[in-house]
């Protein structure tokens, strides 16, 4: 393969942010103290909910698996410290649908007595497919916040045979420098990592990028780069704007290719992932230890020292908070994720889990006014970056029209924001498409059932049809054979079946 | 700990509808000083009246409709109806007139159709063409510029004051004294008597470019709405739109034929095509709404107001132009859609 050029593309709309990135990034990543209970919850990727092959009193090791991955998408949960396990059962969560999800939870011995660790010498010996199901056992997903399985995302590239790996270091979102942290203080991790990762892939070019506000991660990466001395990955800078971290955005940026409506990047030939998933891949494989911690930032005006933390996968958000220096005034929201897609919980028992990347607490809302109705001003189509016409898709999801949704789009969106914060009507547009989304999603599934109840009522109606229908040709078949035998046969059969009933009377 | 959830994002929103239309008052405030130093005080008359109704019709409309009046009244949208009613009409004009004229543009054109967001044409176009339809000759009312080198009637304060109220001039004055005919009105007329555009613009009103004033309430607008432009209150594809569909044709008919044509300049500067491209064209609620759309929707605006000033009846077009290019929206809007990325080109815009 030659060496690739990389050809920019243009991100359309997106929005220059106050970065609010500084306060912490300033000091460097603290450990957070191991605490009492660890709550694990089983669904932590994209994909079904992994099953727990441990029972409550056994005894876990860190780094023991306590929940295999069910069906095809999915990954392992391990324990991230040595304990006993004293429970399974609901505990809230931060996720899309529903407060509370099943998890293992671990009574920590404080001993944090490691799994002997996995070793296979040196991964430049193992066949990419045998390196591909070693990554799936490490528990990795993608830790920019998607959690696709690492492992899954990466046999589909091998299949589509992707020529490009992109290492996502863009970290666009406000607030959050978790990637930026992990840039300037592991990069040699992210490098080793996209080398196991383009031996997994049989690829050999690599893009890291990093947002141009990055500088001292930029250095970092490039002096590790020049280390490695490996001619294959490329260090490539893309300018600060929201939301180029996006992953079809920054296929996009760097390659211009477009990832088509309901496609995913390796389509395109790309396949994307974070840099944080890089460096867990290399903790892995290379120093046996697998996904049980993570690195988040914690910050908003409602913590006393913003700064990011490595956490073990399961230390409350209480917990985190605490080793973080404590909140600060009257925190009024606490947000998983950034101020832009995170998620707002109402508690801080919620664990930290592997798509845990910020956790922001602000003290004040943002005040949104009063909404109005839309002016069709034509900003939020002006930033969208997927080219939407949110003005156009809020009337169709006011009416409820599925048909001119799908039409405008309303599934390629991906509820970045951009709009929401343009909008002069304070519409709140992106948690309206978000419900919108929902309720197609529902309808679709509607239809499907309708279908496959449709399909199901005609196979038995067509059973029933062909069943009379053989029946009706048997009896004529014996019809015909007692035709043939002629009267003498037919008079028997009659005196058999009188027979058969004297003897139903006798009895 | 307990928190108190919403939805994503958690950030404020950087505008709101209020903030814009106080922009766009305040980016009418120049132009407005040159207007009362050329034509007297009478805009500012005529700018108290139109508000007075507009904000009352507002007001009673969202009372009838059930809804909080004081809601309404504060995103002075109806202030900007008023004010752009205010600067089409002429300066000497009774309040019945302009009364006329906010309500039907407040209580019908805009809470009719559903209020603010809903409105298929442009309120103050629909109240100002009510006007134009129920007392023509009141819209011939503009006095004769300030300048120095031909004699004008200056009407005081006072005198306009009086007019406004009562639509009566001082008895030792009469109409031919104070009015005079707006620089397009003479050079339609002039033309109509087979003057050559040479001969016409000899006359001292007609100014520069486009009449005597006109010119400088024009350049006025323009730095209104350039800075309209760089705060991103408007966009560039209305204002341009308008400017190329109205210029595009006068070039080209002024080149071919100068004496029977006037020239482009002219139709920058006179009558309301300034006022049109970035005040009253820019209208989002009832423009065209993509970027493509609004350029289309622009051009369309100017080439009609270029027709109706050359053979129409009418001296300036701008009202009707805005009013039919408002109904031809939904077209623009259906066959400008841009593409969506990771879509192919062909599959959008098949309705």
């Amino acid at each position: 393969m030659s060496a690739p050029t990389y050809d920019l593309g243009k991100l359309h709309g997106g929005l220059r942010l106050a970065a609010h990135k500084q306060e912490s990034t300033a000091s460097a990543i603290t450990d957070i103290p191991l605490p009492a209970q660890l709550m694990l919850p089983l669904q932590q990727h994209a994909g079904e909910p992994a099953q727990p092959v441990v029972s409550i009193g056994d005894r876990v090791l860190k780094g023991q698996v306590v929940a295999e991955p069910d069906g095809e998408m999915g990954a392992p949960v391990h324990a991230s410290s040595s304990g006993t396990v004293v429970a399974i059962e609901q505990w809230p969560v931060s996720r899309r649908f529903g407060d509370k999800a099943p998890c293992i939870i671990v009574a920590t011995d404080g001993h944090d007595e490691a799994f002997p660790p996995w070793s296979s010498g040196d991964y430049r010996a193992m066949p990419p497919a045998d390196l591909l199901l070693r990554i799936l056992d490490g528990g990795i997903v993608g830790l920019g916040g998607a959690v696709f399985p690492t492992a899954q995302k990466l046999m589909q590239a091998r299949a589509m045979q992707a020529d490009y790996l992109i290492l996502n270091g863009v970290e666009c979102e406000p607030y959050i420098s978790c990637d930026d942290m992990l840039m300037q203080q592991h990069a040699g991790e992210i490098v080793g990592g996209a080398q196991v990762l383009m031996h997994a892939l049989c690829i050999d070019a690599c893009l890291i990028v990093v947002e141009s506000d990055k500088p001292e991660a930029i250095r970092r990466l490039g002096e590790e780069l020049a280390a490695a001395s490996d001619e294959r990955v490329t260090l490539k800078q893309v300018p600060t704007i929201y939301p180029s971290g996006g992953e079809d955005q920054l296929v996009q940026l760097v390659t211009n290719r477009e990832v088509p409506s309901g496609g995913l990047p390796t389509d395109v030939g790309c396949v994307v992932q974070n840099v944080g998933t890089a460096a867990a891949v290399y903790d892995w494989i290379v120093r046996g230890e697998p996904l049980i911690s993570r690195i988040t930032t914690v910050t908003g005006d409602g913590v006393a020292s913003p700064v990011n933390v490595r956490a073990r996968i399961g230390t409350t958000v209480a917990d985190v908070i605490d080793g973080a220096g404590g909140y600060r005034d009257n925190p009024r929201h606490l947000v998983i994720g950034g101020p832009m897609t995170g998620k707002a919980v109402s508690t801080d028992e919620v664990p930290i889990v592997k798509a845990s990347n910020c956790i922001l607490v602000l003290n004040d809302a943002p005040q949104a006014g009063t909404e109005l109705a839309c002016v069709r001003c034509g900003e939020c189509a002006a930033v969208c970056p997927v080219q939407l016409q949110p003005q156009q898709l809020h009337w169709y999801a006011c009416a409820d029209d599925e048909h001119k949704l799908r039409e405008f789009g309303l599934i390629d969106c991906i509820e970045c924001g951009c709009c929401d914060l343009v909008c002069p009507s304070h519409i709140p547009l992106t948690a309206d498409f978000r419900v919108a989304k929902g309720r197609i999603r529902e309808l679709a599934d509607e239809k499907a059932r309708a279908e496959r109840a449709r399909q199901r009522f005609e196979a038995r109606n067509e059973r029933l049809e062909r069943e009379h229908a053989e029946r009706n040709a048997e009896l004529a078949q014996q019809k015909e054979t007692a035709k043939a035998a002629g009267p003498a046969a037919i008079a028997e059969i009659l005196a058999r079946k009188r027979g058969d009933k004297n003897e139903d009377d006798g009895a | 700990m307990r928190f108190e959830r919403r939805d994503a994002p958690h950030w404020a929103p950087r505008v709101d509808v209020a903030s814009m239309m106080l922009q766009v008052l305040g980016a009418l405030v120049p132009a407005a000083i040159v207007h009362v130093w050329y034509f007297g005080p009478g805009l500012v008359f005529n700018l108290l009246v139109a508000a007075i109704f507009a904000v009352a019709g507002e007001a009673l409309m969202m009372w009838a409709r059930g809804r909080q009046p004081e809601a309404a009244l504060r995103d002075y949208s109806a202030l900007v109806i008023a004010a752009l009613l205010a600067f089409a009409l002429p300066s000497l004009t009774p309040w019945w007139v302009t009364a006329t004229g906010a309500l039907f543009a407040v209580v019908v054109a805009k809470h009719l159709y559903g209020g603010l967001g809903f409105n298929i044409f442009n309120p103050a176009m629909a109240g100002y063409v009510v006007i134009l339809v129920a007392f023509p000759m009141h819209l011939n009312l503009w006095v004769g510029p300030r300048m120095g080198d031909i004699d004008y009637q200056h009407l005081t304060i006072v005198q306009t004051l009086a007019f406004t109220l009562t639509g009566n001039l001082p008895d030792a004055l009469t109409f031919d004294a104070v009015a005079r005919a707006t620089p397009l009105d003479v050079m339609k007329t002039g033309l109509n008597n087979m003057a050559t555009t040479v001969e016409i613009r000899a006359n001292p009103i007609m100014g520069d470019f486009g009449g005597r004033g006109w010119e400088w309430i024009g350049n006025f607008l323009a730095i209104g709405g350039a800075w309209l432009l760089i705060r991103k209150i408007i966009r560039w594809q209305i204002p341009v739109g308008v400017g190329l569909g109205l210029l595009g044709p006068a070039t080209l008919m002024y080149l071919v034929d100068p004496g029977a044509n006037p020239s482009p300049g002219f139709h920058l500067f006179a009558g309301a095509t300034i006022l049109c491209a970035f005040f009253i064209a820019t209208d989002p609620v009832s423009a065209a709404t993509s970027p493509k759309g609004r350029l289309i929707y622009g051009l369309g605006i100017g080439l009609l107001i270029y027709c109706i000033r050359t053979w129409g009846s009418y001296a300036d077009g701008v009202a009707f132009a805005v009013l039919i290019m408002n109904m031809a929206v939904p077209a623009i809007d259906r066959f400008t859609r841009p593409r969506i990325v990771g879509h192919a080109e062909e599959s959008v815009n098949r309705g």
